[in-house]
């Protein structure tokens, strides 16, 4: 049987945040946590190949441990088995060294529930927000790297060969490589289902496996959290919102206020800006 | 050995010399994003008193390289190979990282495409180093600090930060298209082109391209001067009909918030903000778009922002060099007569 | 799959139902807590004042840790003219040990007091509406989800799904609620500063305030305002009678601007920045709106069951209460392994004999004096007319002080119709206070 894993992690739900009118700093208390919304269109897909084919479906998340509601949320939804990979140590990573514990996870699902065929992960996330993670675990497992996916075409788990649609700025590329193979999902690739009663008992139900340092056996202490990530997050500020004074015409009729605006565009040398002035002779008097 | 080593002390990169930028291109065409990090790349590298390198993969893309020089590179290396036909991973990060150990640049700068991000995030692992993603800011600490300061939107773009990577060589970032200017292109510019081979062959490669599905409809909000977008307040997606009236009398294309996108009124990739495109046209008029601060972040370095809403307190207008309260209906059909009629694409009437 | 059995399923995770599953669950019973929100309190909403009584009854070691704002010491009355008030208040440490009630936030609290409930043993389902009930003759078996393979099954099902109980309505014990038997209430939670809050109320770190207003506030219609101390918040809200909404055509947001800008309020939340806003029904149709209790494998509790003394703004803890005894009442029914309504009316008893029954009797005849009487001579004319009447009191203007008495009881005869209307409306409000 296919096993497949989903790489799903907990976010603080960014709309939630604010920043501290006085102390320009992140108020992250009282946010709450949530599914990154691109890793579940990931499982999502997961779960289509489980109707589809047959697989075994496990989650993995690197987090404190209230990402367990995000898990339980996974095991609604069909997974098979959900585990926690959490520690201090494991803090403060960074994509290189998230990408490492995540790549040594895998590897330990694999050893205990079979030879994983296919990962998936999400675009990005909302709050790291830089799509690596993904890359980073292709590169150390030696999978077949397939990001900005937003349809599986085919699998031939004969054949163990994939089919997908890469989204790109200017189309779709239809790529066909061999399984093993990481993707990363996007949004677009299909809709999440909604759990079922029974499946919503069995995650109430249901302990996710914990992982912690010590639970791997050759895991490189100098390559994870804070101390093997070799980004460092040096300040960070509220950016200024440039003061504009603008012109804004209220109470104006339509046509009005339709012409003043062209008006001044036009004033602001809008045609020249834009390489009109040539034609601009034509216009007819 | 007489003396301890300082375990405080930074490693030598001394090695370590130049800024590379590694030029993305599809079927021969470069991305404009890769100039603009020739642009900002130049910068950097003068600051640094280092060379411009860039990096060009392809098949038959020689004139590419030239290109690169033409848009500020002092020395170009070019990887052509009927295996870099299509972008594939494995073959395109073999390249990048042979040449990355081979020249060893400080920095390494790729466009936050889906290409860039796609092909930076396995490199960095490889090598291994620091990866920051989607920078909008990027400057150099003088020598002999050299540390690049990579930054970028940080939680929703609500803050901004700055990254560095001091223990590890190369330095890397991916960046933003639309954010940096690309030199003026200057062919007379010199430089030198340095070929470079691709370690891998075909029988080594499991991923096939099998096709492109070029979506014709698709806009290149990134590359446009003049965007007229529009959000919930157009009311029905039918709205947009008449936006695009507007746009085409602008010689611009038509933008969206994330709210109407979601709505299922126009494609993802009208899309303008924080999960959409960032742009920075010349004219863009927001049209019943509230300007959420995840809009606005996508939008703000625009030339001029012109925004039109009925309620006078929408945040949209506090950014806004022109705006007009009232109902975007009645005033948008009056702009495309106005527009019209100045640019005289109106028949002329007779008098 | 054979379809599994519960011992009980409670449907509606407010105060009520997490009350009952904890008892059950306590008891090692079977539980599923079904609710529709995301998590428990994500959509509720009260004005603010939980007891510690009928919460320490069922928590005797954990309700120290539940989430509060702030101890209340002081409750204060306003009678609103159109910009002065006439107050009432009492404050005494004595409210502080034991405490007597908190300023509370539902999000919050629920969200707790359902997990007291989950680490008993009691199952969460949540983002799960219950859609109707699963009967069987004259007994009901279990509740239908809107999830697929919906059905859950059970001895009894204890019904805590909130005002609009939508379940009591599929039972047939309910009807809609008619205009007169509900409020409809709105509420902003406006954030401020925690210093500015204990200045502008005279308070000490975790001391809080509460102030109840009616008079010109309410526009008009039969309606009480609060005005509540968070930690770092203020809870403002105004409830105004629904058949008086209807009747004027305002909208409840119209009235909580107005009550914004009235000069003892605005004050007070000035430069606050308004954080959550939202509306919800409350129950005060009184003992007479009361529906059956139980039935064959079922009980109704809290805000389904219409049990609020809205007189004293006491909801949840009627609430939690009622949560209790139909838990007890189906453990009883357990033991005997009888989930008919003879055992289960246990419950009923027990109702009977606790404050919630007397209380709601006590004022039952409330309901019927605020729905005959002119809202507009309650909440207008009247209030009016005593702050006219104090206004003069306390006015020093050469005039006579005798004259001044004769001024402030014809502002009141006035207001009330003559002094026999004002004795007959003082009687009849007595009676509707007084069963
Ligand atoms: C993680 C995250 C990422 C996001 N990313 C993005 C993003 O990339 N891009 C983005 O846009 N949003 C994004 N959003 C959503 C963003 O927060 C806003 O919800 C969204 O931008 C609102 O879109 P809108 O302005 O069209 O709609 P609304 O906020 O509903 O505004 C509609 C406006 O139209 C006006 N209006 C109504 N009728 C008329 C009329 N007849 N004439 C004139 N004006 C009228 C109204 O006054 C109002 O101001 C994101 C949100 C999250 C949480
Ligand atoms: C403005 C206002 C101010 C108040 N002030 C106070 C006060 O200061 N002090 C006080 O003690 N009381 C106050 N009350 C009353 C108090 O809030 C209620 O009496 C109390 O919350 C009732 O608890 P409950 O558990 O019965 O119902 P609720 O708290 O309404 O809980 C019902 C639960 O059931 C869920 N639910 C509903 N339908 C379904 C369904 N079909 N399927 C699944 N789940 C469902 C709901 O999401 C909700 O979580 C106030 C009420 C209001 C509206
Ligand atoms: N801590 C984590 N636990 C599980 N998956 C993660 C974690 N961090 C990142 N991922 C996965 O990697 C993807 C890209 O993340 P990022 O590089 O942070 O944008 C996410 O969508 C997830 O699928």
């Amino acid at each position: 049987m296919l096993h497949i894993v989903v790489c799903v992690k907990q976010v603080p739900d960014s709309r939630e945040i604010r920043i501290h009118p006085k102390t320009n700093t992140l108020i992250r208390q009282g946010v709450p946590a949530i599914a990154n919304f691109y890793d579940m269109h990931g499982l999502e897909e997961a779960l289509r190949i489980k109707d589809q084919h047959g697989a075994r479906i496990t989650v993995i998340t690197m987090g404190p441990p209230p990402a367990e509601k995000t898990l339980k949320e996974c095991i609604s939804l069909g997974a098979d088995e959900a585990i926690l990979v959490t520690d201090r140590k494991f803090a403060g990573a960074d994509t290189l060294a998230t990408s490492y514990v995540l790549a040594k996870a895998i590897q330990k699902a694999a050893e205990e529930f079979g030879p994983v065929d296919l990962v998936f992960c999400g675009k990005q996330t909302l709050d790291g927000d830089t799509g690596q993670v993904g890359p980073g675990i292709a590169c150390r497992l030696d999978l077949e790297q397939l990001t900005y996916v937003e349809k599986v075409v085919r699998l031939d788990v004969e054949k163990r060969r994939i089919t997908v649609h890469r989204h790109l700025e200017d189309g779709v590329e239809v790529v066909e490589t061999r399984l093993p193979a990481l993707i990363t999902a996007l949004q677009e690739m299909n809709k999440v289902r909604r759990a079922s009663l029974p499946g919503m008992i069995r995650a109430a139900r249901y302990k996710p496996i914990v992982w912690t340092v010590k639970d791997f056996s050759d895991i490189d202490v100098s390559k994870i959290g804070l101390k093997g990530s070799p980004t460092i997050v040096a300040k960070s500020w509220v950016p200024e919102q440039k003061p504009v004074d603008g012109e804004i015409l209220e109470d104006t009729p339509p046509e009005e206020a339709a012409r003043q605006l062209v008006d001044k565009l036009w004033e602001t040398e809008l045609p020249e800006k834009l390489g009109w002035d040539a034609e601009r002779e034509e216009v007819a008097p | 050995m007489t003396e301890a080593r300082n375990p405080n002390t930074e490693p030598d990169w001394s090695e370590y010399r130049g800024v590379l930028v590694v030029v993305e291109q599809r079927e021969g065409k470069a991305r404009p994003v890769s100039w603009q990090l020739l642009g900002i790349g130049r910068q950097l590298a003068q600051k640094l008193e280092v060379d411009t390198l860039a990096l060009v993969m392809g098949q038959d893309v020689e004139h590419l390289a030239r290109e690169a020089i033409s848009y500020g590179a002092d020395k170009v290396y070019l990887a052509d190979d009927p295996v870099l036909k299509d972008y594939r991973t494995f073959p395109y990060s073999r390249v990048c990282l042979e040449l990355i150990r081979e020249i060893k640049p400080e920095i390494v700068l790729f466009g936050a495409t889906y290409t860039g991000r796609d092909l930076a995030g396995a490199i960095a692992t490889h090598l291994p180093t620091g990866l920051t993603a989607d920078s909008t800011m990027l400057d150099v600490e003088p020598p002999p600090s050299r540390l690049l300061l990579a930054s970028r939107p940080a939680f929703s773009e609500k803050m901004v930060a700055t990254i560095l990577c001091k223990k590890y060589r190369p330095q890397m970032a991916t960046a933003r298209p639309g954010v940096f200017d690309a030199l003026p292109r200057d062919p007379s510019r010199q430089g030198e082109i340095i070929p470079f081979r691709c370690p891998v062959k075909e029988e080594d490669v499991a991923a096939r391209v099998l096709d492109f599905i070029q979506d014709e409809q698709k806009v290149h909000l990134e590359d446009a001067s003049v965007i007229v977008a529009g959000g919930r307040g157009l009311g029905s997606p039918d709205g947009f009909k008449m936006l695009k009236e507007l746009a085409d009398a602008l010689g611009g294309v038509v933008g969206a918030s994330r709210a109407v996108v979601e709505a299922g009124w126009i494609s993802h990739d009208h899309q303008v903000g924080q999960t959409g495109h960032t742009v920075r046209p010349k004219l863009y008029i927001a049209v019943g778009i509230s300007g959420a601060v995840q809009h606005v972040v996508g939008m703000q370095n625009s030339d001029v922002i012109v925004a039109i809403n009925k309620d006078p307190s929408a945040p949209i207008f506090k950014i806004a060099h022109y705006g007009v309260v009232g109902d975007w209906s009645q005033i948008v059909p009056a702009m495309i007569e106005e527009v019209k009629k100045r640019r005289g694409l109106l028949p002329v009437e007779k008098a | 799959m054979a379809q599994e059995k519960f011992d009980a399923i409670v449907v509606g995770a407010g105060p009520a139902g997490s009350a009952a599953a904890y008892t059950m669950a306590k008891a090692g019973l079977s539980v599923v807590l079904l609710e529709r929100g995301e998590f428990p309190g994500a959509k509720n909403l009260f004005g603010g004042v939980l007891y510690r009584k009928q919460l320490e009854e069922i928590l005797p070691d954990k309700w120290k840790k539940a989430p509060v704002e702030r101890r209340v010491v002081e409750q204060r009355i306003w009678l609103m003219g159109e910009e002065s008030a006439v107050t009432l208040g009492h404050r005494n440490e004595a409210y502080k040990e034991p405490v007597n009630c908190w300023t509370a936030l539902r999000v919050k609290f629920d969200q707790w007091f359902a997990d007291q409930a989950v680490e008993a043993g009691a199952l969460p389902i949540y983002s799960t509406v219950a859609t109707e009930l699963i009967t069987e003759g004259d007994r009901v078996i279990g509740v239908r989800t809107d999830r697929e393979d919906g059905d859950l099954y059970a001895d009894a099902v204890i019904i805590a799904d909130g005002v609009n109980s939508l379940l009591g309505k599929s039972l047939g014990i309910h009807r809609e609620w008619k205009p007169d038997e509900v409020s409809l209430a709105v509420k902003e939670v406006i954030a401020l500063p925690r210093e500015k809050i204990e200045d502008r109320f005279n308070l000490e770190k975790d001391e809080g305030v509460t102030i109840e207003f009616f008079g010109k506030t309410s526009l008009g219609m039969a309606g009480m305002g609060f005005l509540y101390t968070n930690k770092d918040t203020l809870s403002l809200g105004i409830g105004v009678m629904v058949n008086h909404l209807k009747k004027k055509k305002i909208k409840p947001y119209e009235i909580l601007d107005h009550v914004k800008k009235h000069p003892m309020i605005r004050r007070l939340i000035e430069g606050g920045e308004v954080k959550e806003y939202s509306g919800h029904l409350i129950p005060e149709g009184g003992w007479n709106s009361v529906p059956p209790l139980s039935g064959n494998g079922w009980c109704i509790v809290g805000d389904a069951a219409q049990l609020v003394n809205f007189v004293h703004r006491e909801g949840s803890n009627l609430a939690m209460t009622s949560g209790r005894y139909a838990g007890e009442a189906v453990i009883e029914a357990k033991k005997r392994g009888d989930f008919s309504q003879e055992t289960l009316s246990l419950y009923d008893e027990k109702i009977h004999q606790s404050f919630i029954r007397k209380d709601l009797v006590k004022y039952k005849g409330m309901h019927e004096f605020l729905k005959e009487e002119d809202p507009d001579l309650l909440f207008n004319r009247l209030p009016q007319a005593a702050n006219q009447a104090l206004y003069e009191l306390f006015l020093v203007d050469g005039v006579p002080k005798g004259e001044k008495q004769k001024k402030m009881l014809n502002y009141l005869k006035e207001a009330g119709g003559g002094a026999w209307g004002l004795a007959k409306l003082g009687i009849k409000g007595w009676r509707a206070m007084n069963g």
